[in-house]
């Protein structure tokens, strides 16, 4: 695992690190000009906004076929920019489902129809798209879900209730996971259908779930008998399961596995001064070393799926140790940063605020996009011990 | 040779001559001497002289492939030596040699005396002291650091790593140096920093083959009528390991390839830190899953945890190195750290020895 991808070509590519300065271009314009603040995670601010000014620079869509309104740019470009606006908290998550998964999903299973309708729209920075996956009783058990999804003339009825699902608040679209066949024990992951809905449409009913930070990020969406016409399937019927398999490896392998409190280490920094005592410069220095090797890591996933490859179990692995680091920084911060410090910050230093974000968040990490112990599990299946 | 078949002849010489009584007999003490004539005679032994075209980049594979075999002979050493000597515009020089000093507590002193040179000072540690034919070692001299070549001095004291790898003092006192004997290349630092970017190589082939041995055996070991492979408990701590093998061999492929074109004093400050906090879980859980079994002599595990062991302490523990890497950071500042730790090519931060 690892060791034969080797990333010495890719690193000299010249056209890589010019993109990343035109990225870097981009954001100090916007930063200055007020358009945003550095969050500790950029990928849960959500700001329309911006993500039209994301896509008019042609950053959302990237891989894409030009006929689908993309760009036609690699899987390494599309890496370079996303870890640029990751790394500077650039606040992404508007678009961030739409272009990382729900894209990718309809150019491998949708329709003509469908690629027509919404990549174009999601490419312009102006279709957001919510993941319709958990349920009240299964949250890593994809294959227990109860949602169901009736045949009629035309299409299909669907009564149910999906939770955990990020900014279906904000969303046009839901990428809706349903039971269109009964639960057979033996072939669990049989009968689960992926459709398109229409946030809109009469029949749902979406209500906020506070998380422990006070922020309103998941909802409720309830589905009471809601209609949705067959050009709405995506892919086969009964198929779902193996469809979003590979959408998976997409959601874990990026940088945002590891970039969701890395504004903390940047106020860290700046906050502890340049003159580290021992014990603060290993804290501090474990932190880059880890930040160093994430970052090589996932440079190199993006380098297989340019090759086509879908890398399920190292993408797993770059999660688990990724979401350690996230966990990791604000731990280091405090301990550097104690309640004496910070009580001497002067007001206009956002340290306090970005920490208290992250170690809020923080037991989240580990859970959203496949728990821990599921990442677990698939890399022990890649080791062969299932 | 392409580097793919350099590598794997490499394993299989290993394969063939490292076998459990060539290691029992080098961690009693007898140099293995079968062993090192192959390595002589394949060429490997003299692969970092200057004029074989071995790169970085392979000579790193090689002592990947070294460590996951737990050889028992000073290579890495021998190379380092020899790109010393390179390095010194000194003649090549066969053989098996070693090098110093490895501590940062020892200084060696070079001053003109009539016809050359005299060398002072005192030296621990050091790596196969008492078998190699020639030391290559940096001194202190009035017009800054020098190479010294010093042929098999007496007067060794034994000492050992964890892994029974010699580890041995020795002192000069006016020892004399002919001028033919000396030449500047590297100072110390970039002794310490080449020992701690083929250390790190070495330890990531010995986690892997940690990470191997441990996965074979949770497939063939049966407890409760099940194997233990098959225990979700016991799944997760392996996957947890595998997650620690893979950035060692991430982080250790990186310094590698970022050392081909530079001394690249932060890719391997940060590789050695890395992987030597990689070893707590790797070697914890390897033994965790093997047991009884794996804490016998007996059985080979130990083979390549108590290297992982050794060698996460030479050159720099992990702590020392996060440290340095913790003081670079505070230099460059928040926004300078995420343009030097994504740049292809860092620029020198200037920060010496950890």
């Amino acid at each position: 695992m690892f060791t034969s991808f080797s990333l010495a070509e890719l690193e000299n590519a010249e056209h890589l690190e010019r993109l990343r300065e035109e990225v870097r271009a981009f954001l100090r314009a916007e930063l200055e000009a007020g358009a945003y603040t550095r969050e500790p995670s950029g990928w849960d601010r959500y700001d329309a906004g911006f993500s039209r000014k994301v896509a008019a620079k042609g950053w959302i869509g990237m891989t894409w076929p030009k006929q689908y309104g993309g760009h036609e740019k690699s899987s390494l470009e599309r890496y370079v920019v996303t870890e640029e606006l990751l790394a500077a908290g650039a606040p992404v998550r508007a678009h961030w489902l739409a272009d990382r998964q729900f894209g990718p999903l309809l150019l491998s299973c949708g329709s003509e129809d469908q690629k027509r309708t919404y990549l174009p729209r999601i490419a312009a920075g102006e279709c957001y798209v919510c993941v319709g996956m958990s349920e009240p009783d299964s949250g890593s058990d994809l294959a227990s879900i109860k949602t169901k999804a009736t045949k009629v003339d035309g299409g299909w009825r669907v009564t149910g209730r999906k939770v955990w699902t990020s900014y279906a608040h904000k969303a046009h679209l839901m990428n809706l996971f349903a039971r269109t066949a009964p639960f057979d024990e033996k072939n669990r992951h049989e009968g689960v259908t992926q459709f398109i809905v229409d946030l809109d449409w009469p029949g749902i009913t979406i209500s906020p779930i506070y998380n422990l930070a006070g922020d309103h990020d998941f909802n409720e969406v309830v589905f009471d008998d809601v209609f949705i016409p067959d050009d709405r399937v995506i892919g086969e019927v009964g198929n779902g399961w193996k469809q979003v398999s590979g959408e998976l490896a997409h959601e874990r392998a990026g940088s945002e596995r590891w970039l969701n409190a890395y504004g903390v280490l940047v106020h860290l920094l700046d906050s502890a001064g340049a003159d580290l005592d021992r014990a603060d410069a290993e804290k501090i220095g474990r932190l880059v070393t880890h930040l160093w090797t994430l970052h090589r890591m996932s440079f190199s996933l993006a380098g297989l799926l340019n090759q086509g490859i879908t890398p399920a179990v190292e993408a797993a692995l770059v999660k688990d140790l990724g979401n350690q680091f996230d966990q990791d920084i604000p731990e280091a911060a405090r301990q550097v940063m104690q309640e004496e410090d910070r009580a001497k910050l002067p007001d206009e230093d956002r340290f306090n605020e970005m920490l208290d974000r992250a170690l809020l968040y923080a037991p989240s990490y580990p859970i959203r996009g496949g728990t821990r112990e599921i990442l677990r599990g698939i890399i022990a299946r890649g080791l062969g011990l299932r | 040779m392409s580097d793919a078949m350099l590598t794997d002849s490499a394993a299989r010489l290993f394969r063939d001559l490292c076998t459990r009584e060539v290691t029992e007999a080098a961690e009693a003490g007898t140099w293995p001497r079968e062993l090192w004539n192959a390595l002589t005679d394949t060429g490997l032994a003299a692969a970092a002289q200057s004029d074989t075209g071995v790169g970085t980049v392979d000579l790193c594979a090689l002592a990947r492939v070294l460590g996951a075999y737990a050889a028992p002979v000073p290579l890495v050493e021998t190379w380092l030596a020899q790109r010393m000597l390179a390095a010194a515009n000194l003649s090549a020089v066969d053989g098996a040699l070693t090098i110093g000093p490895v501590l940062r507590r020892d200084n060696l002193k070079l001053e003109r005396a009539s016809g050359g040179w005299r060398l002072s000072g005192s030296l621990k540690r050091i790596p196969w002291g008492r078998d190699a034919e020639t030391l290559v070692l940096i001194a202190d001299a009035d017009d800054g650091a020098r190479t010294v070549v010093v042929k098999k001095p007496q007067g060794w004291t034994h000492d050992w790593s964890y892994a029974r790898e010699p580890r041995d003092a020795v002192r000069f006192d006016r020892l004399p140096v002919s001028e033919e004997d000396t030449g500047k290349g590297w100072n110390r630092s970039e002794l310490f920093f080449n020992g701690a970017l083929f250390r790190t190589q070495s330890m990531a082939g010995a986690m892997e083959r940690a990470l191997e041995l441990t996965v074979a055996y949770a497939k063939e070991r049966v407890q409760f009528g099940r194997l233990i492979g098959k225990f979700q408990a016991v799944q997760q701590q392996i996957s947890a390991m595998a997650s620690q093998v893979a950035a060692g061999s991430a982080v250790a492929q990186s310094a590698a390839e970022a050392n081909a074109e530079r001394l690249a004093r932060f890719e391997i400050a940060a590789a050695k830190a890395r992987i030597g906090e990689a070893v707590a879980v790797v070697a914890g859980v390897a033994h965790q899953v093997h047991a009884a079994m794996g804490f016998t002599h007996e059985h080979t595990l130990h083979r390549s945890t108590r290297r992982l062991w050794a060698w996460r302490d030479e050159f720099g523990t992990e702590t020392e190195w996060q440290a340095w890497v913790g003081r670079v950071a505070a230099q460059l500042g928040g926004e300078g750290l995420w343009r030097y730790v994504v740049a292809a090519s860092k620029p020198d931060m200037g920060a010496a020895l950890p």
